[in-house]
């Protein structure tokens, strides 16, 4: 194995190590500093493949502010020492067997396919100029479809992360059948 | 400082990182290590795209990639918020618990 191949794999591995460590771990918050250090792992992938804005945006915006955004879930619902046993309890060592054995018979599946290609990768690095102007180009039209789907996405975090809406929900429930009562009050 | 390596090397971690994704989301019962393993599948996605423009030396494989990224952070968004709802409702983060309409 031939330095550069070095400089993919060492990354690659700690990618892999990081992520198999963040599907077997029993306390969330563990789970999601593992789950950075994957994260990290596959920017410095990236980089190496020459993609340094796709890198940058993975350290910003999955680092930075999806795994933030996890931790604070976790925070608000103060998971504790028993939701840790719980979660052994719901880990038992029989259930990772069959799981595990499907998907690593379409992981033989999939390295078949793969195999013996005898393509690489062209080594030069594509800009952010490039991919800006690749962005507000021809993709134009997806990136506007990206903005609608973040102001959907907005919208419907605020409706469900709202603490009253089950109250709401009752409320309605006795005014339907305050309506449904023959006599109007005066 | 990009350097050329095969490209089914990188398929390969791509895959190896998908079905890590695709295992724990199988696996697991708690609907945030479900998410975080969703999460997991959906970069790997990504790198087989980052992957594909590298081959080609075009900016394209990284415009999907952020296209994707715009997807797991709305996704993750309102499934946090989902995930709100049950822990309030059902005081659980079991998805099993969640089966009102299973009748």
């Amino acid at each position: 194995m031939n330095f550069e191949l070095l400089l993919f794999w060492a990354p690659a591995t700690v990618a892999v190590v990081s992520t198999a460590l963040v599907i077997t771990r029993k306390n969330a918050s563990r789970a999601l500093v593992y789950l950075v250090i994957s994260l990290l792992a596959v920017a410095v992938v990236f980089f190496v493949l020459g993609a340094p804005f796709a890198a940058a945006l993975e350290v910003v915006v999955y680092a930075g502010a999806i795994v933030i955004l996890f931790l604070f879930v976790v925070m608000m619902l103060n998971l504790g020492r028993s939701s840790m046993l719980r979660e052994g309890r719901w880990l038992r060592p029989d259930m990772w067997v069959l799981p595990s054995l499907l998907a690593f018979v379409l992981l033989i599946a999939l390295f078949h396919a793969f195999a013996g290609g005898q393509a690489k990768t062209s080594g030069v690095e594509v800009p952010p100029r490039a991919v800006g102007r690749s962005l507000f180009g021809p993709y134009l039209l997806a990136v506007e479809l990206a903005g609608f789907l973040l102001l959907a996405a907005l919208v419907g975090a605020y409706h469900l992360g709202r603490r009253y809406l089950e109250e709401r929900r009752s409320d309605a429930g006795a005014d339907n059948d305050d309506a449904g009562d023959a006599t109007p009050s005066p | 400082m990009a350097i050329a390596i095969p490209v089914e090397h990188v398929l390969y971690l791509a895959a190896l990182l998908f079905l890590l994704g695709l295992v724990g989301v199988l696996v697991r019962r708690n609907v945030i290590f479900l998410l975080m393993s969703l999460e997991v599948m959906m970069n790997a996605a990504g790198l087989a795209f980052v992957a594909a423009g590298a081959k080609w030396g075009q900016p394209d494989g990284q415009v999907m990639f952020m296209l994707i990224l715009c997807l797991a952070a709305a996704e993750v968004a309102v499934a946090l918020g989902l995930v709100l709802q049950l822990s309030r409702r059902f005081e659980s983060l079991d998805v099993d618990v969640a089966d009102e309409l299973s009748g």
